[in-house]
């Protein structure tokens, strides 16, 4: 029994986190080389396109000025390690469409996308959970059985269709939102929505076959024998017991949701990561390429750590299997 | 990558079997598409590409069952001409993602150690970045043909593929009878060929049969975006897109080629999870 012991349990811990701190390193950098590869793999000569028109005379002077400037006159390799220095200082260049700071852009562009991930988190978590819980409750043999098919459905259905139909009903028929914008919260509850319904459908699936898988176990049996109701068994045994896999499932979904939201901000005409992504590459906006992805890729590694950390405090059983190896 | 990983995920309960009746229906539904594929021009009521300006923006009705667009084209000629680009994207996207991702989850499964740290790690890489972004990224690089398209959206699943395969290569190898295998004496190449790939293949042919479903709505998403294939080809995104110019008017444009995504992806979800409740591994 020593080894449950909470002193030994956290310097457990504190060593499988250095691991993984560890391991998350040569992930951070290969991360911020994609950003860096992707952008010069594309087609293209970016001062070319800058100066406009492709194939006109450009003054050869003003373009190895620009050439300079954005450093592309450099071996690769110094690009490469001028582009590591200047993130760590925070500086990801500048815009080649509006010449403004690119982390200003982002940062700009960060917050309706997270307030836009934020809530479609919440509700997708809310009904997914509701429904899978409600699903394993219910007496109704027909309740459940549509319970149980719903996710899958949830899951097929395209975010584009899913947004376009939103707006005909609830903008065009019925006039509850405004169609296009991103002011007040009225305009979240559409693209939220929309970003919501496969997520619940995710979350209800696996929590939903967890539970289903959960039941059968014999700490279930156990709870009933001791007099338990059915929903303090679900709620208080199962749930707990199935909670870790919707935890990771919800940590790798930030990522899609902030940069995902491509199609839900293209339709509701919302500003965002994902917008800012699509119209850096229409226009070959290099830096403000480079720099989203650099911020997504490493939102995502440092969310996945947080996941990590959260499962040591979610399933104490992760732990204990670290001390017998 | 969430969604193949979820649509992975079943309970062990044998009472939670795809009824039969819903898998003869997927299999008619995706016959029927397949009909839609080999032959549109049999099925399809009308030209796709008849422009006919006095039935222009009609509902759905008898003489053009979906309604017919803004210059009078019919819509379920147009849906049904779209099948072939739109499955076949879909279709080898998977090939591409479930090759090379059963090749890395093979490879990290079987050798583990630091063939296994490193792969793992480039995996990592690759699920950092949503896969819809992931994709367009590579169409930016490979351009938008119907072929890169495929090509992009197939690279952007190779992760999420290795990861699964490589889950199920763990599970085979801790069978006894792999064990008993390697204790008699078999060489590592018969031991993968003979033994381990064999049990490999059914879960692997059950993901590729929902990962079909994943890279259906990724491409349709793209094409919807307007980085799939150009002008006049039409696969079922890019007529979802062309639908939300006349959204306030005319909302069957917009909204069947979704139902028509939305009923392949579920066809094939149903098939797919038919195929694991016999193939995977426990």
């Amino acid at each position: 029994m020593w080894r449950t012991r909470p002193g030994d349990r956290s310097g457990i811990r504190w060593r499988m986190l250095r691991r993984r701190l560890l391991s998350a390193v040569p992930v951070l950098l290969g991360v911020v080389t994609v950003a860096f590869g992707i952008v010069h793999m594309i087609p293209g000569d970016p001062v070319q396109i800058m100066l406009g028109t492709g194939g006109a005379f450009v003054d050869p002077e003003r373009e190895a000025v620009l050439r300079h400037e954005l450093r592309l006159d450099r071996p690769l390799p110094d690009q490469y390690l001028a582009f590591l220095a200047a993130l760590l200082r925070g500086d990801l260049g500048k815009s080649l469409q509006t010449g403004e700071p690119v982390t200003a852009l982002v940062a700009e562009a960060a917050g309706p996308s997270l307030a836009l991930a934020g809530t479609a988190l919440v509700l997708g978590l809310l009904l997914g959970a509701g429904g899978a819980v409600l699903g394993e409750l219910t007496r109704s043999r027909l309740l459940r059985a549509m319970l149980s098919r719903l996710p899958v459905l949830a899951m097929a259905l395209p975010a584009y269709w899913v947004a376009t139909l939103l707006l005909q009903v609830f903008s065009f028929r019925l006039g509850l939102v405004p169609a296009l914008g991103s002011t007040g919260p009225g305009a979240t509850v559409l693209p939220a929505v929309t970003l919501a319904l496969p997520l619940a459908g995710v979350v209800a699936h696996v929590l939903g076959s967890g539970l289903r898988t959960a039941d059968r176990e014999s700490y279930v049996l156990m709870a009933r024998a001791k007099g338990a109701t059915r929903a303090r068994v679900v709620l208080r045994h199962m749930l707990r017991n199935t909670a870790v896999p919707v935890v990771t499932l919800s940590g790798t979904t930030v990522g899609s949701l902030l940069g995902g939201g491509v199609v839900a901000e293209t339709i509701f005409g919302r500003p965002g990561l994902g917008r800012l992504i699509v119209n850096a590459l229409q226009n070959h906006d290099y830096p403000v390429l480079q720099g989203v992805a650099a911020f997504l890729g490493i939102t995502m590694v440092v969310i996945s750590l947080i996941v990590d950390v959260a499962y040591t405090y979610l399933d104490p059983r992760v732990v204990s299997a670290a001390v017998w190896k | 990558m969430t969604l193949l990983t979820a649509l992975q995920r079943r309970s062990d309960d044998p009472r939670r079997r795809m009824p039969p009746a819903a898998v003869t229906m997927a299999v008619l539904v995706l016959l029927t598409m397949l009909a839609c594929v080999l032959v549109p021009g049999l099925l399809a009521p009308h030209p796709p590409d008849a422009v006919v300006p006095e039935a222009a923006l009609l509902p759905p009705g008898p003489g053009h069952l979906l309604g017919t667009d803004e210059l009078g084209r019919d819509l379920l000629s147009r849906i049904i001409h779209g099948s072939r680009l739109s499955l076949v994207v879909g279709a080898a996207a998977t090939l591409l993602a479930l090759a090379a991702g059963s090749l890395v989850g093979l490879v990290s499964g079987l050798f583990g150690g630091i063939v296994d740290a490193v792969l793992m790690r480039v995996v990592d890489i690759m699920l950092a970045f949503p896969a819809l972004l992931l994709a367009l990224g590579a169409v930016a690089v490979l351009g938008s043909s119907p072929t890169r398209l495929a090509v992009a959206v197939g690279v952007s699943n190779i992760a999420t593929f290795a990861r699964l395969v490589r889950g199920d290569v763990l599970r085979v190898r801790a069978r006894p009878y792999i064990k008993a295998a390697t204790v008699s004496g078999v060489r590592p190449a018969r031991l993968l060929l003979r033994h381990v790939l064999p049990n490999i293949g059914g879960p692997a042919l059950s993901l590729a049969v929902l990962g079909f479903g994943v890279a259906m709505l990724e491409s349709s998403s793209l094409s919807f975006l307007g980085f799939g294939p150009s002008p006049p080809a039409a696969d079922w995104g890019i007529l979802a897109a062309a639908g939300r110019a006349n959204l306030a008017e005319a909302w069957w444009l917009s909204t069947f080629p979704g139902v028509a995504v939305a009923v392949t992806v579920l066809a094939t979800t149903a098939l797919g999870r038919a195929a694991q409740d016999r193939l995977a591994v426990q």
